[in-house]
């Protein structure tokens, strides 16, 4: 018989290694599955995870899309963890993506035909301030009428949504645009562009030569956060009020400032996210803009145990299953489906292994209980 | 700039890279399709990947297809469609109206590959071509099938986005609807996604609830047609036959055959004689087909209703010829006037009798 008994304090060494095991437990479990589908699984995981960093035909143009795509899942994912360490729960970086991706958009397109120079910053401080009210709400309702974080700020996602398609359809539709939804193309026009510094100059391997003002942000918080956690007396109060949440009211931690901080990070984070996709690679407000990536963010975060590098490499790793996939679909002929599965292999075995740093695993039975 | 030397560097290379193990397969014509949904779902992308599968068919060994599902619009479509060039695909297919920018910045990009991108209206490179379908066509068949059956007088709509195309469909469909039918009512219901079973599944029951005895749907699920089963009404199948719920609640369906158009241009392409074109097609040359109607359907309705495909297949009726008002009462196309494809291509307004709002 098997028992699970719980540790005393998690197991580090666990802690460490389980997303190294996960991936390894999710290349194997998703080999099996690319064999039972007719392909060779050796071939189906080199495609994914090696052939966009280094083979000679699709590396340089796939280095550059790692970041692309890393960059709003880290940052948003940045934010989420400084709440989900402290025990609050913003699920809904979706609907603060979208909004500030909205106000960003909206305030460069009330400018619109000028391309000043001071319309893009202009546009990053909306972004900022549209996820941040977002997040206000939930944090707000918790504080005043103690109502739960999770369901309001997920529910508020679908509200977000609908905002979405009421500006892609009306309020931000272009006026040229034949009477299709959309708004105008950011990405287009000088002054509401999202700029690419390094373009075309091909250094680092070439991973940034498509990195747009995100993907710096992104780094610049990866930074921030991991000086908040190791170094500032706040990243140590956010621990504590996670890990326990009386002794950090006793330490003069407010409960409340903690609710509004957390949710307000992390609002801003996502909004700012949405707001470099809108004027970057996405281009456009449309009514399919968000495309998942505040949920997507949340495993990002777990996958990389809430720690800021952590977080970074799981970014990335993500960020390479959809671009090795895609090359494994196209190359290959292995179906769309599969290899979301194959994504949801890795979460579902992190998760488990998560259980063996928080429980010892008993062979046998067990003394008296 | 300079990325885009790069990435003809690297389509060069591939494409040069003739003895390797992925180049071998690149001797065919390749052709990419880019697919907004799964390939399984019964509905839009279901159909574009029956022409894919019809081109293969056509030409056999001088092509090979290649696809990418369950694409997002936006930012990865680009990225999706990138891919595929450099994976050595000749000739591209994006088949959703969101792949409108990202085409159109690919092909800046490569101008010896061919795009056609559905149901859009932008064509910045000759590179590029547009086609669509005249499905109001299909719409007036339907509207007048089901101004006939309905007994409520209530007919249901499930709509996706208050976009010109679902406007229009709805538009023409009331106005056949009434011409048979001077008491029908439209119920129109938003639900903001071309293909969410659960959404679809909801708004049909919540029409169903309304009194309404008949409905049809722009989305691309199956999920009303299950609903209407159990209600014990009747549906239409939409985009593709969805054959599985006939003879009722299913008794016609609306469906595009893309198989035509994609052999046609393939083989232009193929021959060198590929040109940018705008393409709106319907009845006429069978883009868009009327499936099967069912023995649900009283014989009279099923004739007059064969009566309309051959007519406005002909040439000779066309479904929005006045006289014909806005909603808000103020004349549109005068007596025996016909609707000119400009205004049609951007209609935002409903026609007058119909009671709701265009949501904003």
């Amino acid at each position: 018989m098997i028992r699970l008994e719980k540790r005393p304090t998690p197991s580090r060494a666990w802690a460490l290694s389980t997303p190294i095991i996960a991936v390894i437990l999710t290349m194997i479990a998703g080999g099996l599955m690319f064999a039972a589908l007719g392909k060779d699984p050796f071939e189906v995981i080199r495609v994914i995870f090696w052939d966009p960093l280094f083979s000679e035909r699709f590396a340089a143009f796939s280095r550059p899309q790692l970041l692309v795509k890393a960059g709003p899942l880290i940052l948003i994912a940045i934010g989420l963890s400084l709440g989900f360490r402290a025990g609050i729960w913003n699920i809904g970086a979706e609907g603060q993506y979208i909004i500030g991706a909205l106000c960003g958009a909206a305030f460069g397109l009330s400018f619109y035909p000028s391309e000043s120079p001071l319309i893009f910053p202009g546009m990053v401080i909306a972004g900022l301030l549209g996820g941040t009210l977002w997040a206000m709400i939930p944090a707000l309702l918790k504080i005043k009428a103690n109502t739960n974080e999770i369901l309001v700020s997920l529910l508020l996602v679908y509200v977000a949504e609908a905002i979405l398609a009421s500006a892609a359809t009306s309020w931000l539709r272009n006026p040229d645009g034949q009477g299709f939804p959309g708004s105008r193309n950011l990405s287009r026009h000088a002054g509401t562009e999202n700029p690419i510094p390094l373009e075309g100059l091909d250094v680092l391997g070439g991973f940034f030569d498509l990195a747009h003002v995100g993907i710096f942000a992104a780094m610049a918080a990866v930074i921030a956060a991991y000086v908040l956690f190791q170094k500032h007396l706040l990243g140590y109060q956010i621990k504590l009020a996670g890990q326990a949440p009386r002794a950090a009211k006793f330490s003069g931690v407010s409960p409340a400032l903690m609710v509004v901080l957390c949710l307000g990070v992390s609002g801003a984070l996502a909004g700012v996210a949405g707001l470099f996709e809108v004027s970057g690679p996405a281009g456009q407000i449309t009514i399919d803009f968000n495309v998942g990536y505040g949920f997507t963010a949340i495993i990002v975060a777990f996958l990389g145990r809430l720690h800021p590098v952590g977080i970074l490499f799981a970014g990335l790793l993500m960020a390479l299953t959809y671009i090795g996939g895609e090359l494994a679909q196209l190359l290959l002929q292995v179906p769309g489906p599969a290899i979301q599965a194959f994504q949801g292999m890795l979460l579902f075995f992190l998760l488990a292994l998560d259980v063996l740093s928080n429980y010892r695993v008993r062979f046998g039975r067990g003394g008296a209980a | 700039m300079k990325l885009t030397t790069k990435l003809l560097a690297s389509a060069a290379l591939a494409t040069g890279l003739a003895g390797g193990a992925l180049a071998d397969s690149h001797d065919p014509f390749q052709i990419g399709f880019i697919y907004v949904g799964p390939t399984g779902d019964f509905g839009w992308t279901y159909e574009h990947d029956q022409g894919r599968l019809a081109v293969e068919e056509a030409y056999g060994d001088a092509v090979e297809t290649v696809f990418l599902e369950n694409v997002a619009e936006g930012a990865d479509a680009e990225r999706a469609i990138q891919t595929m060039v450099l994976g050595g695909a000749d000739m591209i297919f994006t088949t959703s109206f969101g792949y409108m920018e990202a085409t159109n910045a690919v092909a800046g990009q490569f101008p010896d590959v061919y795009f056609e991108h559905a149901t859009g209206y932008l064509r910045e490179h000759s590179n590029v071509s547009t086609y669509s379908a005249r499905f109001y066509e299909g719409r007036a068949v339907l509207g007048h099938i089901a101004g006939n059956m309905t007994e409520s007088n209530i007919i249901g709509y499930i709509a996706s986005f208050p976009i010109p195309e679902v406007i229009r469909g709805i538009n023409s469909a009331f106005l056949h609807a009434r011409a048979v039918n001077p008491d029908v009512e439209m119920r129109i219901v938003w639900v903001y996604s071309w293909f969410d079973p659960a959404e679809e599944g909801a708004a049909a029951q919540a029409l169903i609830d309304a009194g309404a005895d008949v409905i049809m749907q722009h989305t691309d699920s199956t999920a009303p047609q299950a609903a209407a089963q159990e209600a014990g009404i009747i549906s239409f199948g939409q985009a593709s036959d969805m054959a599985q719920f006939a003879p009722i609640p299913r008794v016609a369906s609306i469906i595009d055959d893309w198989a035509p158009y994609y052999i046609e241009r393939v083989g232009m392409a193929m021959e060198g004689t590929w040109e940018q074109a705008d393409t709106w097609d319907g009845f006429s040359t069978g883009m868009v087909v009327i499936g099967e109607m069912s023995d649900a359907i009283p014989e009279d309705v099923r004739v007059s209703a064969q009566a309309m495909i051959d007519a406005i297949g002909g040439g000779e009726y066309h479904p929005f010829t006045g006289p014909i008002n806005r909603q808000d009462g103020t004349a549109w196309l005068a007596d025996g006037e016909t609707a000119d494809d400009g205004t049609l291509a951007g209609m935002d307004f409903y026609v007058e009798g119909i009671t709701s709002d265009i949501p904003n």
